[in-house]
């Protein structure tokens, strides 16, 4: 078999990935209750498969990605708002602004350690965060912006209580997204990313411009995170500072670590895991479910990300890694 | 004026002190603890507890903040931090916020989440002016004292870092580890007991600090940045480095919250990424 066979192999769908989305387009009408939920797990799916082309394929460690994730936020329910409440072109306008913004940030994320990139990443979903809270008579500050009425999706279809509408809507843009992503990787543009990932000195010298790509990487990430923000304030109809929290971004990466890296079904099983244990595990103890959180995120690195996922290597000495 | 850079300074010396610690475990072992707020808060609270709860006096609490935070910190890094040392950054970072999230949620748990206040003794408390008119410089006891205390710990780990035997194979270690190794240093000794100081120096920031920054069960995650910044700023090559960031950062921190409020921590969060972009590897660093 020949190197572009192999290659091609890789890239082709397999026979489980049109059920795994039939599954979750069949989810929101057999369990109608969950509709919202299911919501939720598709907006978080999206951030994690945007957080994924950063980390998994470029290897920048960004703990800022709520950046973007906020920005597309507060762009649509702003527009809504004030301009136009149709979702679909809200829906362009903060993709188109979470763009721009991950155009002008990618240029800080090209140089130094990873100490430097996460410290300019975190200190840019700073910025934007003391922005809306200080821009208060635009972004109403602390408490959020609110009354946000959307319109109809396409004109036809209103969105409602139970989050019908609202699950089919974002599971859409997460197929579309996902699709766009999909096709990003394993186009030569992906193999580019991943050379950087793994070598960057090696990459420039087989004559791959690592700034640009890294530029065009980021800046696809960020509007597709964009988008999952933009997602969350046309749905709940409201976007607040907690966009751009801090948590936010740690939990995306997590979410995306249980998923696995450098996988993009990585970041849509995360979501689901993560939500439905952060569902489960609140119900429990509502105020202190950041500790199993936190007492997770510890034993699973002093395990190991990879042996984890992979129950069968636990017992055997120097197994996966 | 004066008194504004002189807060600036007393803030700064304590972020310096808060955050050394940092520097030189993430020089040494290149290690990205997001954790080490998380001591500086358990200095804090074994403060504010023992003065509220058990009378101790202030003074005597600090020594104690220090050697409890200084005991943590190695029991941790002799069980969870040095195996993964060689594990790629995210992992660490994971891993640090991990340990984070859960101190956060533990003091939440046990002490509750309001904001603790500190009763000073009544020696440190009042203010002291100097001069008149824009010149005039009021100095806070309290402030003063941090400025004391911190300086002599500075000049302190100056000296032991340039002239004990230690220090220099401390220095040996950050600059090659193998080639210290195989001098006959006892790398594993000093990484653990550099890391027990620098939690303990932690510590005893988050006391000295508990009045000045606030404590609260999330300390950890509000000053993460701060101590961050200095050690991204300042570099990790030497403690000069870390001492100005610090000391720049605390002057500009008070100055643009005293002058303009509109922007608060706007400005220092502008400045780190302007001065990240133009020199990667922090302002005072050898490379």
């Amino acid at each position: 078999m020949n190197t572009q066979t192999t290659l091609l192999q890789a890239s082709r769908w397999k026979p489980w990935e049109p059920v795994l989305w039939l599954l979750a387009f069949a989810a929101p009408l057999v369990l109608p209750s969950h509709a919202l939920i299911i919501n939720e797990i598709a907006i978080v799916a999206l951030f994690a498969v945007s957080l994924d082309l950063v980390l998994g394929y470029t290897g920048i460690v960004s703990l800022g990605h709520a950046a973007f994730f906020g920005m597309g936020a507060y762009t649509a329910a702003l527009f809504a708002k004030h301009i136009h409440p149709d979702p679909l072109v809200g829906m362009a306008v903060a993709v188109g602004t979470a763009t721009v913004l991950g155009a002008l940030c990618s240029f800080t994320v090209m140089r130094g350690t990873d100490l430097t990139r996460l410290m300019v990443t975190l200190g840019i979903g700073l910025i934007l965060m003391e922005l809306a809270n200080k821009l208060d008579w635009l972004t109403g500050g602390a408490d959020g912006l609110q009354g946000v009425m959307m319109g109809p999706v396409l004109g036809q279809f209103e969105f409602d209580l139970y989050g019908r509408t609202a699950a089919f809507y974002s599971l859409t843009v997460l197929l579309l997204c996902f699709l766009l992503a999909r096709r990003l990787v394993h186009s030569p543009l992906g193999g580019t990313l991943k050379a950087i990932r793994d070598n960057r000195l090696r990459a420039s010298a087989i004559g791959i411009p690592v700034t640009a790509r890294i530029a065009v990487g980021y800046t696809v990430a960020a509007a597709m995170a964009g988008a999952a923000g933009a997602l969350l304030a046309q749905t709940t109809g409201f976007a607040s500072l907690d966009v751009f929290e801090f948590h936010r971004s740690a939990d995306v990466m997590l979410i995306l670590v249980v998923g696995g890296t450098g996988w993009l079904y990585g970041g849509v099983m995360g979501a689901i895991v993560f939500k439905l244990l952060q569902d489960m595990l609140s119900a429990i103890t509502p105020q202190y479910w950041t500790f199993w959180l936190g007492l997770f995120l510890v034993v699973l690195v002093m395990v190991g990300r990879e042996r984890l996922m992979r129950p069968w290597t636990w017992f055997s000495k120097g197994g996966a890694r | 004026m004066l008194t504004i850079l002189f807060d600036g300074i007393a803030y700064g010396m304590l972020l310096f002190i808060l955050a050394v610690g940092l520097a030189v475990t993430m020089g040494l072992m290149n290690f990205i603890n997001l954790a080490h707020g998380a001591f500086a808060m358990v200095g804090g609270y074994i403060t504010v507890l023992l003065m509220q709860r058990a009378g101790v006096p202030f003074l005597l609490c600090l020594p104690i903040a220090f050697v409890g935070t200084a005991l943590l910190g190695a029991a941790l890094e002799r069980t969870l931090y040095r195996p993964l040392y060689k594990n790629p950054h995210l992992d660490q970072v994971l891993f640090s916020i991990g340990l984070v999230f859960m101190a956060v949620a533990a003091v939440d748990y046990f002490v509750g989440s309001t904001q603790q206040i500190m009763q000073l003794p009544e020696w440190l408390k009042g203010r002291t002016e100097i001069g008149s008119g824009a010149w005039a410089l009021g100095m806070g006891h309290y402030r003063l004292f941090i400025i004391v205390v911190c300086a002599a710990l500075t000049l302190a780990l100056q000296y032991i870092l340039s002239y004990t035997r230690f220090g220099s194979r401390l220095r040996a270690s950050v600059d090659d580890q193998r080639v210290a190794k195989g001098m006959g240093i006892n790398v594993n000794m000093v990484f653990l007991s550099t890391f027990a100081v620098g939690s303990g120096l932690a510590g005893l920031g988050g006391a000295l600090g508990a009045e000045v920054l606030g404590l609260d069960p999330q300390f950890p995650l509000k000053f993460m940045v701060y101590f961050l910044i200095v050690v991204a700023v300042g570099g990790t090559t030497s403690i000069t480095g870390p001492l100005l960031a610090a000391l720049l950062l605390g002057v500009a921190d008070v100055a643009g919250k005293y002058y303009i409020p509109k922007m608060g921590a706007f400005i220092v969060y502008s400045l780190m990424i302007a001065i990240l972009i133009w020199r990667p590897h922090g302002l005072f660093s050898r490379k």
